[in-house]
């Protein structure tokens, strides 16, 4: 990778800024909110866009703006551990089955296939259902959800990694399988994976807000970006930019993590 | 040194069993270079893999004997195989554009047998490199011990894979037709290399090639592969000047010479 081929990559520059402007807020938030996103004031209940209130108040008289942040905390809290639950177990999977084949490969691609089959969000739900709600369980159960896809990932770059004449050196030289495995061959798959670990933290934001949205994934009083947008169901008409600044920020989210996985995949 | 008998290798992983070498014999001595010869397929690389302990257990079945220092490589178990690989016997192949890791650094690759196989101090480790990198006549050893592989071109990979196999100075070097993807130049370079290696170190090699003018220049002792059978074996001289097989006698009438216009012409 090289500054110039970087500066054309618009996509990558494009995302960059945005997740890197998403970031900053967020982590803003953690240390500073303008007003405490629990804390209610009646007298400010519905107030419109202002210089006091930047994004309005909602129907307790909660700063949505303040909210917002925490909520993108929430929000990305849960999509790092999925994701990170995802790509530890896919990474051990995908390994495992890849470079060894065999039985081991059927038995666990063949569970991996059936986990597959259902829609994570579904998967999710049976999980939920199963631990009961709250973050650490959205995060457990999107996770496991998680796992096929990033196995299947490092699998078909593993599988197609192991032949090289590269491994075949590092076997000469002495190196076992787990060093082969995780020492010579997982840096290779990077950027694919990287790619894929962009797009996972994508859908895994548009899960928890999808699960936080339907009432099973984070509980109140923490905000959630998924929660807001539910709670602004009621006032969509009388107050709109109650559910308008949630959904914005889950749209700009997204975006970023998108254009930073569309641009390292040119890389 | 190390004594090959009656190898044979069978594949199991098609509809029929397709055996690829029949009852392969080598021995090899401290500090002798011998030449493998054959055409594609003609099973030279796959008694080569045997030999460095690379064949897969699974899907073909291997008879016979390797004795390396008492042990029988084929039947020993993975941990005293691996022992052997990086530390006793070193191995470079063909292609040397995808015989380096892409996403490491020359320098970390060239340590990795000092690595497994010693316990010696990163400082340390890095002046062996260095030390070996300027061995196979790499310039600026310190700059391209920080290089990665797509910055140096087909002849420096080799040398750099030459360097990662010759480390821990391994007491046989198995070089898999390591001058075929290279052009004619620079396989007069690695060639001299190698026989300078012999020299210095007294590391046995095992070369393996289709090209019998090149190993008639490198090896005192050639054996002739074709079809999965050793059909010919003997000094260099003998095989070159005096073959007695008529498929050595097409190998040796396949190589090219260069022969001056005006000598033509008169």
């Amino acid at each position: 990778m090289n500054w110039k081929k970087i500066r054309k990559n618009k996509n990558f520059i494009a995302g960059s800024i945005l997740t890197g402007i998403m970031l900053l807020l967020i982590l803003a938030g953690c240390f500073y909110t303008p007003y405490n996103p629990n804390t209610m004031d009646p007298s400010a209940k519905f107030a419109g866009v202002s210089l006091k209130h930047l994004m309005g108040c909602d129907n307790f008289g909660r700063d949505i703006f303040s909210r917002v942040l925490s909520g993108s905390r929430t929000t990305l809290i849960v999509a790092a551990g999925t994701v990170l639950i995802g790509v530890v177990f896919g990474i051990l999977i995908g390994a495992l089955t890849g470079y060894y084949g065999g039985v081991l490969d059927e038995v666990l691609m063949r569970i991996n296939d059936a986990v597959f089959a259902f829609p994570s969000i579904l998967l999710a739900l049976l999980f939920i259902s199963l631990l009961g709600s709250g973050k650490y369980h959205v995060i457990i159960a999107l996770g496991i959800a998680f796992v096929p896809s990033f196995a299947r990932i490092v699998r078909s770059e593993f599988i197609r990694n192991k032949n090289m004449d590269y491994v075949k050196s590092a076997k000469l030289q002495g190196a076992g399988d787990f060093r082969i495995m995780f020492v010579h061959i997982l840096p290779n798959t990077m950027t694919v994976l990287l790619s894929a670990i962009m797009i996972g933290f994508n859908n895994a934001v548009l899960a928890e807000a999808g699960m936080s949205f339907l009432g099973i994934g984070v509980q109140p009083p923490d905000a959630s970006l998924g929660r807001m947008l539910s709670e602004a169901q009621s006032f969509l008409f009388s107050a709109p930019m109650y559910a308008l600044f949630p959904g914005l920020t889950i749209i700009l989210l997204v975006l970023g993590f998108g254009l930073l996985s569309d641009g390292l995949k040119n890389e | 040194m190390i004594r090959v008998t009656d190898l044979n290798i069978e594949f199991f992983d098609h509809e029929r069993p397709e055996t690829v070498v029949y009852d392969f014999d080598l021995t090899l001595h401290e500090g002798e270079i011998v030449g493998l010869v054959g055409e594609s397929g003609s099973g030279k690389s796959m008694s080569a893999l045997a030999i460095a302990g690379l064949l897969s257990r699974k899907d073909m079945k291997k008879r016979g004997e390797i004795l390396f220092e008492g042990v029988n490589l084929l039947d020993c178990d993975r941990k005293t195989l691996r022992k052997f690989q990086g530390n006793e016997i070193g191995m470079i192949f063909q292609e040397p554009m995808t015989s380096l890791n892409p996403v490491k650094k020359i320098g970390w690759q060239v340590e990795e047998a000092l690595r497994l196989h010693t316990d010696l101090s990163k400082e340390e480790r890095k002046k062996r490199a260095i030390e070996m990198l300027q061995k196979v006549e790499l310039h600026e050893p310190e700059r391209v011990y920080e290089q990665y592989p797509h910055e140096l071109s087909g002849g420096m990979r080799q040398r750099v894979m030459i360097a990662a196999a010759m480390i821990c100075d391994p007491k046989i070097l198995i070089a898999d037709e390591p001058t075929t993807a290279l052009d004619v130049t620079i396989q007069e370079q690695i060639v001299a290399l190698l026989k300078r290696i012999n020299q210095e170190k007294k590391t046995a090699i095992l070369f393996i090639s289709h090209d019998l003018s090149l190993v008639h220049q490198l090896c005192e002792r050639v054996l002739v592969m074709k079809g999965g059978y050793v059909v010919e074996n003997g000094s260099a001289d003998e095989i070159f000047y005096h073959p007695k097989e008529e498929y050595t006698k097409k190998l040796i009438a396949a190589i090219p010479k260069v022969v001056r216009k005006t000598e033509k012409d008169s």
